[in-house]
């Protein structure tokens, strides 16, 4: 088996605040890992440790074959992650976003140019390509959040929460957008509270107060836990959560 | 790598509405105001005289002063109550009590004596009107001597010390040349110490700091992308000064532009490292705003801008040594008023350089992409 990704006994403490709680986990290669929890389970700072963002405060984990507490420029490299908040710059405009980045990662000039022509073409974004992208309407920001969050190929993509604020049409092309880039090989790491989305992932986590409770394919937990939808899994794992908002 | 953060980081500043307006009106308005208002040079001050002689020499002396351009003549007062009384009503700064039989003394070599009293409800304003009226009836006297002491009965051997006085380098104590190069330091600190910073902390309210975070680029480039357009700023923003200082107020540097230049890189590698650390542990705009503000305070009051920092108190001294402000003032001054070169100026520098080198050190450091 090819894990891109692995984590054991992964802690986070804030204070006397443990936000994650010896969390251990693996996804492989390809897959769509969809990563569940309520506000405040520990999501996020999860996430924010594979991403070397956030240093762990004990535990072990590997991203794309790098440890993520001695070899964390390694992993960013081999990373592409779009955040809960919308994180291009909205006074550049659409190409020049896409350039940013594109040169961030080591790519050139002209493979930026001949990458961004065959993307704006893909995502029918020829006619926004020069403009700002603070002028794009929330959807197409977060289609080209995406597209740049993986224009340089990486191995591994973490999303937080992608689809928030978006209408159903919108998350329906963004979620065939997640289904190409895993035919393409990147394995997706993607966070979401919609329980729908959940069922498109080939394998969900469901964290209550910081510990993974559950985890395999929808399928499974819906039989395991004896509900129609996730949604249901969802509302029955959830209610043991003793943490407030 | 760096090339594509520089283009980001220009592009950001020009299509920012208010940046770009900044860097031209912000030297512009200090220039053209500070130098006149920020200044000791007190003219129109109101004076009272009570002249009680009512004789040629008395009304000699009103005459000198009242066309010496200093001083307005606000009334003759009747006695000096009621001189006292305009003083009261803000109307005058200082009267000139002229005594009876003033002439009559002078002409029998007994001596005069005036009296004059200063409002010094503002210490300073009291002080420079009292100067100014005492350097008027000297030289007064002084005429007054000349014309007398030929016909003076006891001439014999008055000897008289002449003090030749020699201001050097700025002869004619013209506040503006001194304020005008230091002023442009100013300038160049709030601009380059300032906006740095607000850019990164912009990013980190914005959160697009974490995008950059969580890519592979070394923290020194993404802080040398933040540093190298306020270098171009800087240097617009000291040239804009050159033009000004010359086009207002006819002030050419006596040294050379490129000893300026040479400095004026140095210091804003210095300024802006201040500003970057500063944002690396503000976590919000007000935050990095208030902060940088108690820093320019104590910086432009301790530089030597308006005091001068020999006339401060011991420990204020020790201070003063370790504000960047200073150093390079004392740079602008020198070069545009002494003509001083690099090697006279070799103390400022390795001061300058020691400082830009500790707080970019210290900026690359505190700059973390991980919590």
């Amino acid at each position: 088996m090819d894990n891109v990704i692995t984590a054991t006994n992964l802690t986070k403490q804030f204070g006397h605040f443990t936000a994650v709680d010896q969390i251990s986990f693996e996804v492989e290669r390809g897959e769509i890992f969809g990563f569940l929890g309520a506000n405040g389970a520990g999501k996020t700072t999860a996430m924010r440790m594979l991403c070397g963002l956030s240093k762990p405060t004990s535990g072990i984990g590997t991203v794309a074959g790098f440890d993520i507490h001695t070899q964390t420029e390694k992993v960013k490299k081999n990373i592409g992650y779009m955040s809960q908040k919308f994180s291009l710059y909205d006074d550049l405009k659409v190409w020049e976003n896409i350039e940013l980045f594109g040169g961030i990662y080591g790519m050139n000039d002209q493979d930026i140019k001949v990458k961004t022509d065959k993307l704006m073409y893909e995502l029918n974004f020829e006619k926004e390509r020069n403009m700002l992208v603070a002028s794009l309407p929330l959807g197409f920001k977060q289609k080209l959040a995406f597209s740049v969050a993986i224009f340089h190929q990486p191995q591994v993509v973490f999303l937080d929460e992608p689809t928030g604020g978006v209408d159903p049409v919108t998350r329906r092309m963004f979620w065939e957008m997640i289904y190409k880039a895993a035919e393409n090989g990147i394995t997706v790491f993607v966070t979401t509270h919609y329980m729908d989305e959940a069922e498109y992932c080939n394998r969900v986590s469901i964290m209550v107060d910081g510990r993974i409770e559950a985890l395999d394919s929808p399928k499974n937990l819906k039989a395991h836990y004896s509900a129609k939808n996730m949604d249901e899994v969802f509302q029955k794992l959830a209610r043991k959560s003793q943490r407030k908002e | 790598m760096l090339k594509y953060l520089l283009r980001k980081e220009f592009r950001q500043i020009k299509r920012n509405a208010f940046l770009p307006r900044l860097i031209f009106a912000f030297p512009l308005m200090v220039l053209l105001v500070f130098p006149w208002a920020a200044s000791y040079e007190i003219k129109n001050l109101n004076i009272s005289i009570v002249d009680n002689d009512q004789s040629s020499f008395s009304k000699a002396l009103t005459q000198k002063i009242i066309s010496s351009n200093y001083f307005r003549l606000t009334d003759y007062s009747v006695s000096y109550s009621a001189a006292l009384k305009s003083i009261e009503a803000q109307k005058s700064d200082i009267i000139l009590q002229i005594p009876a039989n003033f002439e009559k003394n002078i002409i029998n070599a007994q001596g005069a004596k005036v009296m004059l009293s200063a409002n010094a409800v503002n210490g300073m304003k009291g002080g420079i009107a009292m100067t100014y009226l005492v350097s008027i009836i000297n030289e007064f006297n002084a005429s007054l001597i000349k014309d007398l002491m030929p016909l003076s009965k006891s001439t014999t051997n008055i000897s008289t010390i002449q003090i030749d006085q020699q201001y050097r380098f700025n002869q004619n104590l013209n506040y503006r040349v001194f304020m005008v190069p230091a002023l442009m330091v100013m300038i160049l600190s709030l601009l380059c110490g300032f906006l740095p910073a607000v850019s990164i902390v912009f990013e980190k309210e914005l959160g697009t700091i974490e995008q950059m975070n969580v890519s592979p680029v070394p923290k020194v480039l993404f802080i040398l992308a933040k540093l190298i357009p306020f270098w171009v700023i800087g240097l617009i923003v000291i040239n804009i000064g050159f033009v000004v200082a010359w086009a207002v107020y006819g002030l050419v540097p006596a040294g050379h532009f490129y000893t300026i230049y040479f400095f004026t890189i140095i210091y804003i590698l210095t300024v802006s490292g201040l500003g970057l650390i500063i944002s690396n542990f503000a976590q919000s705009l007000q935050q990095a705003m208030f902060i940088i503000f108690f820093f320019m305070l104590v910086f432009i009051m301790l530089s030597g801008l308006y005091t001068p920092i020999d006339s401060m108190p011991e420990w204020a001294k020790w201070v003063a040594a370790f504000n960047p402000l200073k150093y390079f003032m004392e740079v602008m001054r020198a070069v545009y008023l002494k003509g001083s070169d690099i090697l006279q100026l070799w103390k400022q520098l390795l001061a300058l350089i020691a400082f830009s080198i500790f707080f970019n050190i210290i900026a690359v450091i505190s700059y973390r992409k991980s919590s």
